[in-house]
């Protein structure tokens, strides 16, 4: 059988990542977070994966008439932001939903998971 | 034989082999778009060679042997690395070629199609072409959608199925009603009344009907044991039985309660009312059985001699309280209205909001029956000239004309 390999890019609402930092929230937030990466650790199918630093952190380039413009904040302005991701390789789609469903994101904003593309053969071949 | 007579075994061969086939082929590369053409492609050989070297003793195999040939040539000049993984498995299963029956994958198939990561709209569409054949012509046509629209969205699906990798295996037991659940909304849509259409189920555009049939004789066939499988195509069946009665000679539409029950199809009733049965002895509750059994109620007029409404209002109460969606509440309302419980009715159709029957034709008929019950003549009028605005269907809009130009409190038949 062959394995494909998807990532979960995990959104998170802005008062997810206040928690990060919140001496009160911070336990509960880390837990949840610790035991499904845990999960997926015991589990083997984890390629690679990182949790990102806030939205409040990031910034955005882009080339206009040759121009650099750099802006400060993510590309979009929206409620959900991208919080981490993880690459992980399972038999198909629905089992990669199956993981995307148990990050604790997925109940707080969502997860979205596309299919990596697999190395292109070189023209001719 | 003839050539035309071979043409003739080739499309029988096609139309009775063409799901199974390809569900085969699907298996085994996860590549509809692919196998589509590869069988297509054996068939086109078939029609060439069969007429000169005679009709194989075994047709079936004959074309999987030649499509899985032209599938192998159409992966291996695809640039993508693992194509050879799938022609590996393909040269596995080629051991047992000329084996007498084949596994059959259509439910495999059925269940992709009708999987939550395909968009909603294109699920009965990709059914009707994967298991039956259809071309996007066709199933354009039956949807009201441009011929080269309906294309692309098929194009699109069957792109997303091979890209994102999705599962070609029956759902785990946990996951079963819920994605059964789709499997049978796609279904129905095939059959040209989607389930909010409950209250208005003798209007729907009848394009798809066989091939919604065949498709709920065959999932009856892969899954006897799923009482709502059984139950949807009990639903249909009913609905069909009644389908010579539904017209007037010339054209005209005829409600339920004026129908001749002389028309009714006594073999469909027969076969409707054995689905049912079935479906209801697992004691499960279900809505297609729910609804067959509404039908089935109906179907007792002539045995009876009258409509049970009190029965009829109960039934579309469970239906309203387990699925509640607009459809059923507006059905409940007009099956009160019946029963004569006008009052409650209202009451029933007072509780949907205004973005939920905005466009929605079966509430205004129904808001229309319950004030002429009511005897409030204007709000009566008001609600059928909504309804009519609403109206697809030319003949049930004169049916409705004429209740409206006529003088009086003449009777609104709910369909």
């Amino acid at each position: 059988m062959h394995a494909m390999q998807y990532m979960l890019l995990l959104n998170e609402p802005g008062d997810e990542f206040a928690k990060r930092n919140d001496p009160e929230q911070a336990g509960a937030y880390w837990g949840g977070w610790n035991a499904f990466i845990g999960a997926m650790a015991q589990a083997g199918i984890i390629v690679k994966g990182d949790g990102l630093e806030g939205p409040h952190t990031a910034t955005t380039v882009r080339i206009r008439d040759g121009k650099r413009l750099v802006q400060d904040g993510p590309f979009a302005d929206t409620k959900e932001q991208l919080g981490g991701y993880f690459v992980i390789e399972v038999p198909d789609l629905d089992a990669a939903l199956e993981w995307a469903a148990r990050a604790p994101s997925a109940a707080s904003a969502s997860v979205e998971v596309r299919p990596v593309m697999p190395p292109k053969a070189p023209p001719g071949a | 034989m003839t050539s035309r007579d071979l043409r003739v075994i080739a499309e029988q061969a096609a139309r009775a082999s063409y799901g199974r086939l390809l569900a085969l082929l699907v298996s085994r590369s996860r590549d509809i778009a692919a196998s589509e053409d590869a069988l297509s492609e054996a068939f086109v050989s078939a029609l060439r060679r069969w007429p000169v070297d005679g009709v194989p003793g075994n047709p079936d195999a004959w074309l999987l042997t030649a499509a899985r040939n032209n599938l192998k040539d159409l992966l291996r000049h695809q640039t993508v690395v693992d194509a050879s993984a799938f022609g590996l498995a393909l040269r596995q299963d080629e051991l047992a070629p000329e084996a007498p029956s084949f596994p059959d994958d259509r439910l495999k198939l059925l269940f992709v199609c009708a999987h939550p990561a395909i968009d909603p709209g294109v699920r009965t569409p990709l059914m009707l072409q994967t298991v039956l054949g259809l071309d996007a012509k066709r199933i354009g046509s039956a949807f009201l959608v441009a011929p080269a629209t309906m294309g692309q969205r098929l194009v699109r699906a069957k792109a997303k199925i091979k890209t994102a990798g999705l599962r070609f295996e029956l759902p785990a037991q946990e996951d079963m009603p819920a994605r059964l659940d789709d499997v049978l909304g796609a279904i129905y849509a095939a059959y040209g009344t989607s389930w909010d259409a409950v209250a208005g189920a003798d209007l729907g555009c009848v394009d798809l009907v066989e091939e919604a049939m065949f498709l709920g004789r065959l999932l009856v066939a892969l899954l006897p044991n799923e009482p709502e499988a059984h139950g949807l195509l009990a639903l249909m069946l009913y609905c069909e039985a009644r389908r010579p009665a539904r017209r007037g000679t010339d054209g005209a539409f005829i409600p339920l309660k004026r129908q001749d029950p002389r028309l009714w199809s006594t073999h469909l009733i027969i076969e409707a009312e054995r689905e049912l049965t079935r479906a209801a002895a697992s004691g499960v509750f279900g809505r297609y059985q729910c609804e067959a059994a509404i039908q089935s109620v109906h179907i007792q007029r002539p045995i009876t001699g009258r409509t049970n409404h009190e029965a009829l209002s109960t039934l579309y109460g469970l239906l309203a309280a387990r699925c509640p969606t607009v459809g059923a509440y507006v059905a409940q309302a007009a099956a009160m209205v019946e029963a004569g419980a006008a009052s409650e009715a209202l009451a029933v159709l007072g509780g949907l909001s205004a973005d939920q029957v905005n466009d929605y034709q079966p509430y205004w008929v129904t808001l229309a029956n319950v004030h002429r019950a009511l005897g409030a003549k204007d709000a009566m009028t008001q609600a059928l000239k909504r309804a009519i605005g609403l109206t697809e269907d030319p003949a049930v809009r004169d049916f409705l004309a004429r209740i409206l130009t006529e003088e009086g409190v003449r009777e609104i038949d709910s369909p």
